[in-house]
C-alpha cells in the first residue's frame, strides 16, 4: 500500500526525455555507433533521504545492516542511525553511499527501473536551453569545474535549474548510478595497456567525442565501482518506460 | 638494463684516468639485472614505509638486504594556493604537489595502498614507472572515492621514476597535480652527499590569465593547446623562495632528485651560478659530468649533484626562460659560509626584470570596497611582500648590499613616497644611492598589483624592519598611476 502511495507521488515528478540516439564513447561495434533512444520517463530530481528513508522504513532489511553481499561498509554511512538519516544530513539532499543494488530495489519497490547509460546521458546532453549541449564550450566548462573540485562536506538540497527536458540536478551535485553502469566495459586503465583501442591516450582512439571530456570523466566513475560500492557523491534517480 | 655497474662502464669508456680498484667483494654494491632482483626474497617482517613531502627525501637505506614495504597513499583533492591570492583545486598524492616521495632499494618487494579519500570526487589511479607490469599498477589501483586498492610489485630496476595517476582523463589528473617521484636505489646506495632534496616541475592551467587573483578553474582548451598559465616547481609559486629556500653550506655536496610532472612542458632544468658535477640523466644509472642545463621530460627525471664553493642565493629555474620569469618556475637554494661577496645570482636576476618588464602590461584589477585600518594594511602588505618583494629585497628588509637596496631605514624609501609609489607601480631602473651606497639594478613595474595591494606594501615596509611612517593610501596610488603615461591598451 505504501509502495503505491510513493509510486503515485513520485510519478507527479517525472518528466518525458527523449527520444534520442545515444552515441557511446566506445561503440562496441561499428552497427551500435548510434543507439536509438525511445521516449521514456526520468524523475525530475534525484532520490533524496527523506524518499530513501521512507523505503527503509517500509522494507527494514535496505537498512544500514543490509547483507554486505549488497552493499559495502560505507551503506547510509552518513545517516544518523542505521534506518533514518537524522540530522547529519539535509533531509531534501540525494542520498548517496547507497549501492547498485540498493538503488535498482528502490526503483522497483516505487514501480521503476534504473535509467540505463544511454537514456542518463541524453538527459544529461541537455543545458537549460539547448537539447545538445555537449558542444557548448560554457556549458562544458560548468561540468568540469565541478568534476574538478571536492565534495562539500555536507550535500545540499536538491532542486536545480531544470534543463531542457525539465531535469534538475544532473550536473553539479552528485554522480548517479546507471542500471548498464559496467556495460562499457572499459578497460580501467584507460590508455589500454593490452593493446585495447578502448580509452588509448586518455580517451583518444576509439573515441568518438573527443572533446567530451565530462562523458569521459563520468564513464571513468561508472567504470571505478562495483556493483556494491557506495561513494560519498554517487547517488541515483528513477526511470521509467515511456508513454 | 645494463649488468655494468658505474665504475667499470666508466674504465670501458675510458673517462676514468687510472683504473678503478675493485670493490670489497663481501656484499655486492651497485645495480644488479632486472633478472637477478626479480629472484630476491624480502627478509624480515614487513616494513611501513616513511614517504615524505617535498622538499624532502626520505634518509638513504642502509639495508643490505631486500625487504618487504607496505606503502599507503592517499589521493587527496584540495584547494591549494599555486600564488598569492590565486587558488586552484590540486589534485594530490598524499595532500601536496609533488606527491610524496617513495625511496626504495632494488629487489624490495612493494605492498601498495592507494586510498582514494571520500571527499573526492573522481576515480583515481596510479601508474609507476617502476613497476613492471601492464600499467605499470594502474590498472590494479583504479580506485572509486571512497574506497582502497592494493597492489604489490618488486622493484627491478634502479633509477628514479615518476608516477601519475593515469585515469581518464589522463592529462587533466596529472595536469591538476597527480604526479611524484620514486627512487629506487641499487644495493649500496648512492654515493654519500650531504644534502638531499626533491624539486618536481609541473605545468598549470588555469582559465584567468598568470596571477589572476581568486580560484582559478581548470581550462581544457589550454591544456590541449599546451599554453600552460603556470610552470612551478612543487606544485606553488614560492614553494621553494623565502623561508622555503631549500638551504646548505659551503663545501657541502647537494643532490637533487628532479622530477617532471607535465603534462606537456619539457624542462631545461638550470640552477643559476652553479655547474652540475654530475647529471644522472633521465634518471638512470650512469651520469654526464659537468652540466649547465639538463633536459628533464614530462614523466621523466634526473639525479643533479653539485658541490656549492661559494655562499649566496642560487637560482633553480627552467631555462625555457619566460617559464621562470612569467609563469612561476623559480625556486631558491641558500648557501651560507665563511663571508664572501654574492655575485653570481645578482647577475642571473637583473636578466629576469628585464624579461618581466618587457612583457608585464596586465591591467590593475580594482579590489573591493572599504577602508582597512592601518594595522590590517600592514598584516595585508606583509603578505604580499612576502611573496613578491622579499624576493629580492629580503624578508628583513635589508636587501643584498650592492645588489637589490635595503628597505630597512632606506633614506631613498622614507623620504618621497609619492616616488615609492612610483617605484612600484612603474618600475625603476639605473643608478641610484640608497644610505650611501650605490646600486644599478631593474624593478619591474609591479603592474598586476592593484591600488589597495600598492597602498598596503608600502604601508608594511614604511613600518617594519624598524621603520615608522604613516599610511600609504590606495587614493595615493591611484594619483601616481594616473599621472604614469602608460603603452596603448595597457591600462582597460
Amino acid at each position: 500500500m505504501i509502495a503505491l502511495l510513493l509510486a503515485a507521488a513520485w510519478a507527479a515528478d517525472r518528466v518525458p526525455v527523449g527520444p534520442g540516439v545515444y552515441e557511446p564513447l566506445y561503440p562496441p561495434s561499428p552497427e551500435e555507433a548510434r543507439i536509438p533512444v525511445p521516449r521514456f520517463l526520468l524523475a525530475v530530481e534525484p532520490v533524496t533521504n527523506e524518499e530513501y528513508a521512507a523505503f527503509v522504513e517500509e522494507n527494514p532489511a535496505w537498512g544500514r545492516g543490509v547483507a554486505r553481499l549488497y552493499a559495502d561498509e560505507g551503506y547510509l554511512d552518513d545517516w544518523a542511525a542505521p534506518d533514518a538519516p537524522g540530522a547529519s544530513v539535509l533531509p531534501d539532499a540525494p542520498v548517496t553511499r547507497v549501492s547498485w543494488y540498493a538503488a535498482r530495489a528502490y526503483c522497483r519497490s516505487v514501480g521503476g527501473r534504473l535509467p540505463t547509460e544511454g537514456e542518463w546521458e541524453i538527459a544529461g546532453a541537455a543545458s537549460e536551453t539547448s537539447w545538445d549541449a555537449r558542444k557548448d564550450p560554457h556549458f562544458l566548462a560548468r561540468l568540469l569545474a565541478w568534476y574538478g573540485s571536492p565534495t562539500p562536506r555536507v550535500l545540499p538540497a536538491v532542486g536545480g535549474m531544470a534543463n531542457r527536458w525539465g531535469v534538475r540536478d544532473l550536473h553539479g551535485l552528485v554522480w548517479e548510478w546507471v542500471e548498464d553502469f559496467n556495460a562499457s566495459l572499459v578497460d580501467v586503465d584507460p590508455r589500454g595497456a593490452d593493446g585495447e583501442a578502448r580509452f588509448c591516450g586518455g580517451g583518444v582512439v576509439g573515441a568518438t567525442a573527443v572533446a567530451d571530456y565530462a562523458a569521459f570523466m563520468r564513464l571513468a566513475l561508472r567504470a571505478s565501482l562495483q556493483a556494491d560500492s557506495t561513494v560519498r557523491n554517487l547517488g541515483f534517480r528513477c526511470a521509467l518506460d515511456g508513454p | 638494463m645494463s649488468s655494468l655497474g658505474l665504475i667499470p662502464l666508466l674504465a670501458l669508456l675510458g673517462c676514468a684516468p687510472t683504473p678503478a680498484p675493485t670493490p670489497t667483494p663481501t656484499k655486492p654494491v651497485g645495480p644488479l639485472t632486472a633478472t637477478e632482483a626479480a629472484k630476491l626474497e624480502p627478509v624480515g617482517d614487513p616494513v611501513d614505509l616513511e614517504i615524505t613531502s617535498a622538499p624532502h627525501v626520505p634518509p638513504p637505506i642502509t639495508r643490505d638486504t631486500p625487504a618487504k614495504l607496505v606503502i599507503n597513499l592517499e589521493v587527496k583533492e584540495v584547494q591549494k594556493a599555486i600564488s598569492d591570492g590565486v587558488d586552484y583545486v590540486q589534485w594530490t598524492f598524499g595532500g601536496d604537489v609533488p606527491g610524496r616521495f617513495i625511496r626504495v632499494r632494488q629487489g624490495d618487494s612493494v605492498e601498495f595502498h592507494l586510498n582514494n579519500h571520500p571527499d573526492n570526487k573522481m576515480p583515481h589511479n596510479i601508474d609507476l614507472h617502476a613497476v613492471t607490469g601492464p600499467g605499470g599498477g594502474a590498472a590494479s589501483s583504479f580506485t572509486a572515492p571512497g574506497h582502497s586498492s592494493q597492489f604489490s610489485f618488486k622493484a627491478l630496476n634502479p633509477g628514479l621514476y615518476v608516477y601519475h595517476c593515469a585515469t581518464a582523463p589522463v592529462g587533466m589528473h596529472i595536469a591538476n597535480g597527480m604526479y611524484g617521484l620514486i627512487l629506487v636505489e641499487p644495493p649500496g646506495g648512492l654515493p654519500k652527499v650531504d644534502r638531499e632534496y626533491y624539486v618536481m616541475q609541473g605545468d598549470f592551467y588555469t582559465v584567468g590569465k598568470y596571477r589572476e587573483k581568486g580560484l582559478q578553474p581548470f581550462d581544457m582548451q589550454k591544456a590541449i593547446e599546451e599554453n600552460a598559465t603556470y610552470v612551478l616547481f612543487n606544485g606553488s609559486e614560492g614553494s621553494l623562495v623565502g623561508d622555503k629556500a631549500l638551504t646548505a653550506k659551503v663545501g657541502e655536496t647537494v643532490r637533487l632528485f628532479v622530477g617532471n610532472g607535465g603534462p606537456n612542458l619539457v624542462s631545461s632544468f638550470h640552477v643559476i651560478g652553479e655547474i652540475f658535477d654530475r647529471v644522472y640523466t633521465e634518471g638512470g644509472s650512469n651520469f654526464q659530468e659537468n652540466v649547465q642545463t639538463t633536459l628533464v621530460p614530462a614523466g621523466g627525471s634526473a639525479i643533479v649533484e653539485f658541490k656549492v664553493d661559494v655562499p649566496g642565493t642560487y637560482i633553480l629555474v627552467d631555462h625555457s626562460i619566460f617559464r621562470t620569469f612569467n609563469k612561476g618556475a623559480l625556486g631558491m637554494l641558500k648557501v651560507e659560509g665563511p663571508d664572501d661577496k654574492p655575485v653570481y645570482s645578482g647577475k642571473e636576476i637583473d636578466d629576469v626584470y628585464l624579461a618581466d618588464k618587457a612583457a608585464s602590461t596586465a591591467p590593475p584589477v580594482p579590489a573591493a570596497g572599504g577602508v582597512l585600518s592601518k594595522d590590517d594594511q600592514i598584516k595585508a602588505g606583509g603578505l604580499l611582500f612576502a611573496g613578491t618583494c622579499s624576493t629580492c629585497h629580503q624578508a628583513d628588509g635589508k636587501g643584498i648590499e650592492g645588489v637589490f637596496p635595503p628597505l630597512a631605514g632606506s633614506d631613498f624609501l622614507l623620504g618621497d613616497v609619492e616616488r615609492a609609489i612610483g617605484v612600484v607601480v612603474n618600475g625603476r631602473s639605473g643608478p641610484i644611492t640608497v644610505n650611501g651606497k650605490d646600486y644599478n639594478s631593474v624593478m619591474p613595474p609591479m603592474s598586476n598589483l592593484n591600488d589597495d595591494e600598492v597602498a598596503n606594501i608600502l604601508t608594511y615596509v614604511t613600518n617594519s624592519f624598524g621603520n615608522s611612517g604613516g599610511v600609504v593610501t590606495a587614493e595615493q596610488v591611484k594619483k601616481v598611476r594616473a599621472s604614469t603615461p602608460r603603452p596603448p591598451g595597457a591600462a582597460h
